[in-house]
């Protein structure tokens, strides 16, 4: 585990040595709040609550998310610094879980440094506070998944952009997973049961019922297991693909 | 002690490296030699575990690197070809950060930086960003990464690439003062290193080893091997020099650089001929501006060993 902190603490250094700490940080806030107030009609609807805010962080993660993650790996491969990482004493899985645990817990403090508009609210009326906590432990969660798919494309390839556009894509199907244009095309040919089970991977889904303020075991467990499967398909594909 | 047998490394187009075996004791410096594309670097990514071998093995300090690659890499120093690194890192911290992946604690850890610092002269860019550096020093933090926790074993691909002559003297003495005590393996494709530093040289071509054997044995195999080369104060007695030497019964052949006004003589198998050139210079009363016996042409033995 202390390797696993030790590439964790670099990783975290390594987005605020370069520019890209604060321009995720400010574009992020800066859409997520612009969402809030002009899409979604933050005051206009006259209700204390966050609804408006984290209705639009699927669709702002999906661009954002697969921007962060792209260079996770791709990276260390074009630079070849992965040939240093993996011939120091670390085995695949710290490294992938360090560099991973770091996105995460930059995009934690992106998503804190929203506090303000939870501040709002509350100012501007009474809303439920429960509820609010459980939307932001989705959003949490729902990032944790994005960066897990995409920490997963990076390491399929040594290109970024390609990384990214993989990323982007993976991370799309896997929300609409549940909603007729991914189901559609396999509704044609597919059994039934299949069809149901691509519906339940939908992560859509699952965000929203979190951010109902219902939150349950099976969602939470859905975003701990599609991490726990991406997080180890990275370590494989790190692992036999590394120096390739 | 490192040991491969048989060690194979197969893509799908081409066979990279093909039944390498060979050994390497304490003291020794091994002098991986071969033409750009033979297999160097496959064979010592292989070493440091990066690449995973098609078939054969490979240990180091009897730790195999496919079942036991922590041990393996504990053993090990590694500066990968071009030396990699994280661009954006101080180089402070770079260092912190493999001394902290290194276990190095408390006054081993601060002896251990200091020591590296010193030995690369590392403490003038020690707050700068990796990627503002020059490639000297850059090839430098690597090596500082390599050495960092005094490991038995060094493997080290193409250590003084890009590095200037003084700079190159400098690793070459920070080599020779660690060979006693450790197994290095470098590789390189400058031949004069692997006389300066090298105990050993393999020499690959193609994927396989085509010659394994001391420096000094191999420029042996040199056709220049004991030859004797003489340049001459006056260019009109070339022709003169020439004819004389032929007429030698140990000479095999004698070449000829006009513009230097030199001439060298090159021997028939095993004979010993730089008396008789002597003795001949003498009685033909050719003025010499100088004569030397040759050890032999390291590059004209790679060249014949690896075409």
């Amino acid at each position: 585990m202390r390797n696993v902190a030790l590439i964790l603490r670099r990783e975290l250094a390594s987005y605020f040595a370069t520019p890209l700490a604060y321009v995720f940080i400010i574009i992020f806030l800066v859409l997520a709040n612009a969402f809030t107030f002009y899409v979604g009609a933050f005051y206009q609807r006259g209700q204390a609550d966050l609804r408006p805010f984290f209705m639009f962080h699927p669709w702002l993660y999906l661009f954002l998310i697969p921007a962060l993650t792209m260079k996770l790996w791709a990276e260390e491969r074009k630079s070849g610094s992965i040939e240093l990482l993996m011939t120091l004493p670390v085995k695949a899985w710290e490294a992938v879980l360090g560099k991973y645990l770091a996105a995460w817990l930059f995009t934690a403090l992106a998503l804190a440094l929203t506090f303000p508009i939870w501040i709002t609210v509350n100012y501007l009326g009474s809303p439920d506070n429960g509820v609010i906590f459980a939307s932001y432990l989705g959003s949490l969660l729902l990032a944790g998944g994005f960066l897990a798919i995409g920490s997963c494309m990076s390491a399929l390839t040594r290109n970024q952009v390609v990384a990214f556009i993989l990323g982007v894509v993976a991370c799309f199907v896997l929300l609409l997973a549940g909603y007729p244009m991914v189901l559609d095309s396999f509704r044609g040919w597919a059994p039934e049961t299949l069809t149901e089970a691509i519906a339940s991977l939908s992560l859509l889904t699952h965000f929203q019922s979190i951010t109902r303020g219902v939150l349950e075991l099976r969602d939470v467990l859905y975003f701990v297991m599609l991490i726990g499967f991406f997080l180890f398909t990275t370590t494989v594909a790190v692992d036999l693909r590394k120096a390739d | 002690m490192i040991k491969t047998e048989q060690l194979c490394k197969r893509y799908p187009a081409v066979t990279a490296v093909e039944d390498v075996t060979f050994e390497v004791q304490p003291g020794e410096v091994l002098g991986f030699l071969g033409p750009n594309g033979a297999g160097k670097t496959t064979t010592m990514r292989m070493l440091a575990g990066f690449v995973t071998p098609t078939s054969g093995r490979a240990s180091i300090c009897d730790h195999d690197v496919e079942d036991e690659p922590l041990a393996a890499r504990q053993s090990l120093g590694y500066l990968p070809e071009g030396a990699p690194c994280y661009g954006e890192m101080r180089v402070s911290t770079f260092l912190e950060f493999i001394a902290d992946l290194r276990r190095l604690e408390g006054a081993r850890r601060r002896a251990r930086l200091e020591y590296v610092i010193e030995r690369l002269q590392l403490a003038s860019v020690l707050e700068r960003p990796i990627e503002t550096l020059s490639k000297g020093f850059r090839r430098r933090v690597g090596l500082a990464q390599a050495i960092m926790h005094d490991p038995p074993v060094l493997i080290l691909d193409e250590p003084t690439d890009g590095l200037d002559p003084n700079q190159k003297h400098e690793v070459r003495t920070l080599i020779e003062e660690m060979a006693s005590a450790k197994i290095i393996v470098i590789s390189t494709h400058i031949l004069e290193e692997v006389a300066a530093v090298c105990t050993r040289a393999i020499i690959i071509a193609r994927g396989r080893i085509v010659a394994d054997d001391t420096p000094l044995q191999l420029a042996s195999r040199s056709r220049y091997h004991n030859a004797v080369s003489l340049q001459l104060a006056r260019a009109e007695q070339l022709e003169t020099a020439r004819a004389a030497l032929a007429g030698l019964a140990q000479v095999e052949r004698v070449e000829l650089t006009e513009r230097e006004a030199r001439l060298t003589a090159l021997p028939r198998a095993g004979a010993m001929i730089l008396q008789d050139v002597a003795a001949l210079a003498a009685q033909q009363g050719l003025q010499l501006k100088e004569l030397h016996l040759e050890s032999g042409r390291l590059d004209e033995v790679f060249r014949t060993i690896t075409a």
